[in-house]
């Protein structure tokens, strides 16, 4: 049963705000009408296909196209021959990288590495001609994990990569690209004054986003150096900086218009195909589609980091947090960036430590670059933190939630990471929990029951919109934020709420890069919070320009008007009230179009806490689990769309228990991917799940006009150590490897019962 | 390249197109026929995002050769609403927020219609295992299992009043 | 008077000051104030930083105001999925 509490603060009531209207995109979404990214087709367009490397770790000696490019229907080949080179234009080191990772320049870093691409009047004929491609490599020793990668010798993969953020500078290279730390304290004292002290060793695999749409892209060059872009992606106007920077163009000679996006999840933050179609394009003077396959997927986009952390913490007998001593490796992939930085942030953030050392480091390795997903960070350190902490709490006997409550940080403590905490609902999740029919219940006979929290930052950032007031007074707003989880319904139910008209006469479209002013990419659980801002901006100044009209109708002063549910009112009540319809209708003669945009850097993002519980079956002669049931309590800060709110998080707590039991990177001695399909990388199915039960937090967020805090990510946080702890209760085992599978546990089952 | 004349029945309407005869039926689909409704996850059956009706079967298209479906009866998304009326499911998913990215849903309410036409009134396990060769990473299925016991609900009501009057 | 508190990663460069109370109006001048006092912190600084001024989390915040008293943190820009 889902439960909202509509007015847990006396904060105000609205009418639409809060409410489940049907979302503007909905339509077209059960017709088959939406266009995903692969969806358009273009006269005379060619199709596209990538050649990858086959090798984890290689020279590349030489690359010939000429057969490839002597096969009939080929229009386009290029290499990297074909992009500036970055490096030799003293580019940023990052532009550099990310230059690489579109196409090889000198090495191949992982298998799958673009080396060329090709355009051709067919999928076929450019799949016969990438065949075709003939590239001599000169293998070289791989690193797979950070294990592999930090060890003596070890092969580099960028030969003057030096540690950031080591004081003293290392003089030789290595693969640590960097160093983040973050302490506070007496650490000695802390654990001095702890009653238990554990300390456990914890790995992760790298996952995927796992979006059902793969990456997929329509270029069209002209003959100008200039380009349009349909692309399936978050954020169109970061993509478009990215591409232009990696073709060495202006990012305004490039239009890009986001198609309905399949999924993303933080894997469609960047980018991969978009230069290569561009370039394909101006090189054939055709328009170009690219189109990844679910095995160029796994293998060249996300995942995010596996993972090795070290961790100890101390607690008193009656249940005071001392000490945490927290150490973590995260797998960058080929490039730096893994997103151990955030992780180092987050990783005690839910608690008042007075003591702690936690330190991360960023590594390469030879796998495909990291990309966002979900709480970047978050849920690999939480799976360690968050195990610890329930081991810590049976150890002193003690209810985990009440040691979590103990410990909680809640407004005025000051976070791990640095700042004072505004108002947050951490203790509100922890309560929601506890106080739940869930937790109220007996554990069912035969299973057992985890507890686990978590954090996430949430963002603000850049935003625009536009608002235009119809002839006929319907609304339309425009924004420039790609919807990857229902946010048009939350722009669309603001402006019912900010007019005081119905939902139905508002439409919400999302403009290309040349339409509308600049947006951030769609991620940090940032659009509700940020656009929304703009949007609420839009409509508020339309109001005023409203009420102006009015006054200027009814010749009186505009002090005497306001503008009450839809309409104009005069303070005296001697004028008949004026519609928005009506006042559209005369908008001519009152000063023109009703139109107003708003854009902001928006501040005031608000943290988001949730606190999740598990009932899990354990099946002990297979190892297999079921989860039984599952109840999650996340603060919303102001639900604005409730079902789209629990859909984040019921979404996120489902890839959560797909990352805990099966999901998982598995690379072979030769350091190539052994699972780059659907049925090998094993994601949940409907059958696999029961209901998601919700409890949506709202503890306003006071940096927002209705207290949004953002949605998208917190829910990933918590259920891989919820579930490690459920099993543990059920049967005694602790696993502390992700992901927690059949075997594994059966393995530790038949270890305990042979102990 | 060789291609083949291929008769069949899509959507309602008597249907020929020219496919090339190693393509797949979702290729055809997409490219010569222009249902871009379809989708394409995996290209290998495991995702489910391109299943049709095949006389009735739900069958994933990028499993069958296109000229396997001669003189058969195909319904892609773009054949689930009767006109101007929305399918009780199409209706139950926009009501019930069981979509977010929609990129899965064309999928969804296929093999739901597949399910709901052989068992009027299944129960949750039923929804889920007749689901499970649909994957969504959205959702979590929660709503989506809601929304189609929803309309199953819908349909019987409407059969029974239909039946009365 | 504002209190620049430091996280650890930035120690190395403040001679493992945790933190100082300097007067400074906007971001921009505390910036300044600290390279006088230890120098090349303002490039580290200008790289990839927000700022949280009273706990508020700040991105781009070179030209923000400092209200007087108030507690400053320099943090890593943040993203998100």
């Amino acid at each position: 049963m889902t439960m909202i509490d509509e007015n847990p603060t006396g904060a105000p009531s609205y009418k639409w705000v809060g409410s489940r209207s049907i979302r503007p995109d909905g339509l077209d979404k059960v017709t088959g009408k939406a266009r995903f990214g692969a969806d358009l087709t273009l006269p005379g367009m060619l199709e596209g296909a990538v050649a990858r490397s086959p090798h984890a770790h290689a020279r590349i000696v030489s690359i010939d196209t000429s057969a490839a490019e002597a096969m009939p229907g080929v229009h386009a080949v290029i290499t990297a021959a074909d992009l500036p080179d970055l490096a030799e234009a003293g580019a940023k080191t990052d532009d550099v990288f990310m230059s690489e990772k579109i196409l090889a320049r000198g090495k191949v870093l992982w298998e799958g590495h673009p080396v060329a691409a090709v355009a051709a009047t067919s999928r076929e004929i450019a799949r016969a001609a990438v065949a075709a491609i003939e590239v001599v490599y000169e293998p070289l020793p791989h690193v797979l994990t950070v294990d592999e990668a930090l060890a003596d010798g070890a092969p580099l993969l960028h030969a003057e990569m030096i540690t950031r953020g080591v004081d003293p500078a290392p003089k030789t290279p290595s693969n640590a690209a960097s160093r983040v730390v973050h302490e506070r304290g007496d650490l000695d004292q802390g654990f001095a004054d702890a009653d238990v002290v554990l300390e456990r060793e914890y790995t992760t695999k790298p996952v995927h986003q796992g979006y059902i749409e793969p990456h997929a892209c329509v270029a069209d060059a002209g003959q100008d150096s200039r380009a349009n872009l349909f692309v399936s992606s978050q954020g169109h106007f970061s993509l478009r900086a990215m591409t232009a920077t990696t073709l060495g163009w202006p990012p305004s000679a490039l239009t890009v218009t986001a198609a309905e996006i399949g999924g993303g999840f933080g894997g469609k933050t960047t980018i991969y195909l978009e230069p290569l179609a561009v370039r394909l394009s101006s090189k054939a003077g055709r328009p170009v589609r690219l189109v990844m396959g679910r095995d160029e997927v796994f293998k060249a986009t996300g995942p995010t980091s596996g993972s090795r952390m070290k961790i100890k913490m101390g607690v008193t007998n009656d249940g005071k947090m001392t000490a945490a001593q927290v150490w973590m490796a995260f797998e960058a992939g080929a490039f730096p960036g893994s997103p151990v930085g955030a992780a180092s942030m987050t990783a005690i953030a839910c608690y008042d430590i007075p003591n702690f050392l936690v330190e991360g480091f960023d590594v390469v390795c030879n796998k495909p670059k990291v990309a966002a997903y979900r709480a970047p960070g978050a849920p690999i350190i939480a799976y360690g933190v968050e195990s610890i902490v329930d081991e810590l709490a049976r150890s002193i006997n003690m209810d985990p939630i009440d040691l979590r409550l103990a410990n909680a940080a809640v407004e005025g403590t000051q976070s791990s990471y640095g700042p004072v905490f505004p108002r947050i609902g951490f203790v509100e999740t922890l309560e929601a929990i506890r106080d739940s029919d869930h937790y109220r219940s007996p554990v069912p006979e035969g299973m057992g029951r985890g507890v686990a929290s978590g954090f996430w930052f949430n963002i603000g950032g850049n935003s625009t919109a536009t608002v235009h007031v119809n002839e006929d007074g319907n609304v339309n707003v425009i924004e420039g934020s790609p919807d990857i989880g229902g946010s048009r319904a939350s722009m669309a139910l603001f402006a019912a709420e900010e007019f005081g008209i119905s939902v139905d006469r508002i439409s919400v479209k999302i403009a290309d890069t040349q339409t509308i002013g600049f947006n951030d990419v769609t991620g940090g659980s940032r659009v509700t919070l940020a656009t929304g801002k703009v949007v609420i901006d839009c409509c508020r100044a339309i109001k005023e320009d409203l009420c102006r009209r009015a006054a200027k109708t009814w010749d009186c002063e505009i002090g005497d008007v306001e503008w009450v549910e839809g309409q104009a009112q005069h303070a005296s009540g001697t004028e008949t009230p004026l519609s928005l319809a009506e006042l559209a209708e005369t908008a001519p003669r009152t000063g023109g179009p009703i139109s107003v945009t708003k854009s902001d850097n928006v501040r005031g993002a608000g943290a988001a806490f949730t606190t999740q519980l598990v009932d899990l079956e354990v099946d002990e002669e297979t190892g297999v689990c079921r989860v039984a049931r599952y109840t999650t309590a996340q603060d919303a800060g102001k639900a604005i769309h409730p079902s789209y709110v629990e859909g984040q998080m019921q979404g996120g707590v489902a890839q959560g228990i797909g990352w805990a039991f099966n999901e998982e990177y598995i690379h072979n001695a030769d350091g190539t991917l052994d699972n780059a399909s659907f049925l090998d990388y094993r994601i949940p199915v409907a059958s696999d799940l029961p209901m998601i039960e919700t409890i949506v937090v709202e503890v306003p967020n006071p940096g927002h006009p209705y207290g949004v805090r953002g949605v998208g990510e917190a829910g990933i946080v918590p259920p891989m150590a919820a579930i490690g702890n459920a099993i543990e209760h059920g049967t005694g085992v602790r696993l502390n490897d992700l992901p927690m599978s059949p075997v594994r546990l059966l393995d530790a089952i038949n270890q305990r019962n042979d102990g | 390249m060789s291609r083949t004349h291929i008769n069949c029945t899509i959507n309602g309407d008597e249907t020929d197109f020219l496919s090339e005869s190693g393509g797949s039926l979702l290729n055809a689909l997409r490219d010569d026929v222009g249902l871009m409704g379809v989708k394409e996850g995996c290209g290998t059956g495991d995702c489910g995002a391109c299943s049709v009706l095949m006389d009735d079967r739900i069958t994933c298209a990028c499993l069958i050769f296109a000229p396997e479906v001669e003189g058969r009866t195909i319904v892609t998304i773009e054949g689930l609403a009767n006109a101007d009326e929305l399918h009780p499911l199409q209706q139950c998913f926009l009501e019930g927020a069981a979509l977010q990215c929609g990129i899965c849903t064309p999928g969804f309410l296929l093999a739901a219609k597949a399910l709901l036409d052989k068992n009027p009134d299944p129960t949750e396990t039923e929804v889920r295992y007749a689901l499970a060769g649909n994957l969504c990473r959205c959702t979590g299925y929660d709503k989506i299992i809601r929304a189609v016991l929803d309309a199953a609900e819908g349909i019987r009501a409407s059969a029974t009043s239909g039946d009365a009057a | 008077m504002i209190t620049v508190k430091f996280s650890a990663s930035l120690r190395d460069l403040t001679g493992g000051d945790e933190q100082i109370q300097v007067d400074a109006p906007t971001v921009r001048r505390l910036i300044k104030l600290l390279d006088e006092r230890y120098p090349g912190i303002s490039e580290r600084l200008s790289e990839s930083t927000s700022v949280a001024i009273n706990g508020e989390i700040l991105p781009d915040a070179l030209y923000e105001d400092i209200p007087d008293d108030a507690e400053v943190h320099f943090l890593a820009t943040l993203a998100g999925g």
